[in-house]
């Protein structure tokens, strides 16, 4: 079983690294966006450190989201996917690792690349662990629960705008409280408490998104 | 001889028009069923309900203790399922593809097992060439390659369409390979609208004749 699941993993990742084009699309959306907010907003450094905790994870957000539609669809599309739930290693597993790979080639890599956009935003140096380590978890759990909202509309030729509807109220939690987190300890306020419930959130969304997104393709597939 | 399979009154409505109704027959241990109907009769999908990923269709089905636990859906790693969609990775090798499909039965093939499956369905010197710049026959047999491995626990297969895309000797080394199968005592279950030409076949007739 954990040979098989090391397989699974390896598939996935060496499936991100041939389609690379895929995963270079996000990083760039961050990129781009979080430099355009100096140029287009103000310039004005105080303003700016302001807003960077929001802009960030706003941003990092987004970019995540536009690869989670391709989650599931290659897979859904040759028929990977149908062997997957037929597999008898637990499909929920084989889910979890697909997540877990996603997240290695997206929400990590926007995570280790926002020290370099908070210095553009004037985020204080200091808030800089903070931040990647809510982003960390913030993109973590946004693999998990994008996933049940993939898993829903992989069948859909144009799911994409279903997918962003359906799992942005889900978020809206998280959101709230990795920018509070940041601002708070900016601010020298405290700041622990959001911080664990952002943790308590993702490790929830660790325990019942592989099950639910099971279920949903079982439905998608089923049909 | 042990029922494998008993299914009854299996019913299938899709857009309103019904494919088949009052749907009765079991499956020996050991026989090829071979199942016809016209295009649009509902084979694919009663396929897929018998492995257990549609459940359009209605009605009872228990298959038996070997291949189920539970009875009504079957344990992965007792069958080979070869849909329409293939079940190949354009962006991985022949040889990534098969391992994988291995895996997701929980076992463990040396290598050289492997190999020789793909060898045996003609694919020596494409081992390591992307799935994708092969042409539609080749990725079919990439797919195909999995019923040549040698793998005692799979007792089972549903083949859909097995034939498409398939060339003359390659028709004739697939219709070699179920009859052994099915001496060897496995059991196959087939949609095609090739017949097969030397074994003695059970014919499931579904949708009202054209």
């Amino acid at each position: 079983m954990m040979l098989a699941l090391a397989q699974m993993m390896r598939r996935e990742l060496s499936l991100a690294n041939r389609r690379r084009a895929d995963l270079a699309n996000p990083l760039f959306f961050f990129l781009i966006v979080v430099s355009l907010f100096p140029i287009g907003v103000t310039p004005d450094l105080e303003k700016l450190s302001e807003m960077a905790p929001g802009v960030l994870w706003v941003a990092a957000l987004l970019a995540s989201l536009l690869s989670l539609d391709l989650l599931f669809r290659h897979d859904y599309e040759d028929g990977s996917l149908e062997q997957m739930l037929l597999s008898s290693v637990p499909p929920q597993l084989l889910v979890l690792c697909k997540i877990l790979s996603h997240w290695l080639v997206t929400g990590l890599p926007l995570t280790l690349l926002s020290p370099l956009l908070s210095v553009m935003l004037a985020l204080p140096g200091s808030a800089l662990p903070l931040l990647m380590l809510t982003l960390a978890l913030g993109t973590l759990t946004l693999s998990l629960l994008g996933s049940i909202g993939a898993a829903l509309t992989v069948g859909l030729r144009k799911g994409g705008l279903l997918l962003t509807i359906l799992i942005m109220p889900l978020f809206v939690p998280v959101i709230i409280f990795g920018t509070s987190a940041i601002q708070a300890f900016v601010n020298g306020m405290p700041w622990v408490a959001q911080l664990s419930l952002l943790g308590a959130i993702a490790a929830g969304a660790f325990v019942v998104s592989p099950w639910l997104t099971v279920a949903a393709l079982d439905v998608t597939v089923g049909d | 001889m042990t029922e494998l399979l008993r299914a009854e009154n299996l019913y299938c409505e899709r857009d309103e028009r019904v494919l088949f109704n009052h749907l009765d027959f079991s499956l020996q241990a050991g026989e090829i069923l071979h199942v016809k109907g016209p295009n649009g009769a509902g084979k694919t999908t009663l396929l897929r309900r018998l492995v257990g990923l549609s459940w359009v269709v209605e009605g009872q089905l228990k298959w038996h203790d070997s291949l189920s636990e539970q009875g009504e859906k079957l344990d992965g790693h007792g069958f080979w399922y070869l849909a329409h969609r293939p079940a190949v990775t354009l962006q991985q090798t022949p040889l990534e593809n098969l391992a994988f499909a291995v895996a997701l039965h929980n076992q463990n093939l040396p290598s050289e097992a492997i190999w020789q499956a793909l060898d045996t369905v003609g694919l020596r010197g494409y081992e390591d060439v992307p799935a994708g710049s092969l042409s539609a026959g080749q990725q079919r047999r990439v797919s195909l390659a999995r019923l040549y491995l040698d793998m005692p626990s799979i007792k089972l297969w549903l083949l859909d369409e097995p034939f498409t895309a398939l060339d003359v000797n390659a028709v004739r080394q697939l219709e070699r390979r179920i009859e052994a199968f099915a001496e060897s005592g496995g059991t196959v279950v087939m949609t095609s609208h090739h017949g097969l030409t030397h074994t003695a076949v059970r014919e499931l007739l579904i949708g009202a004749p054209l």
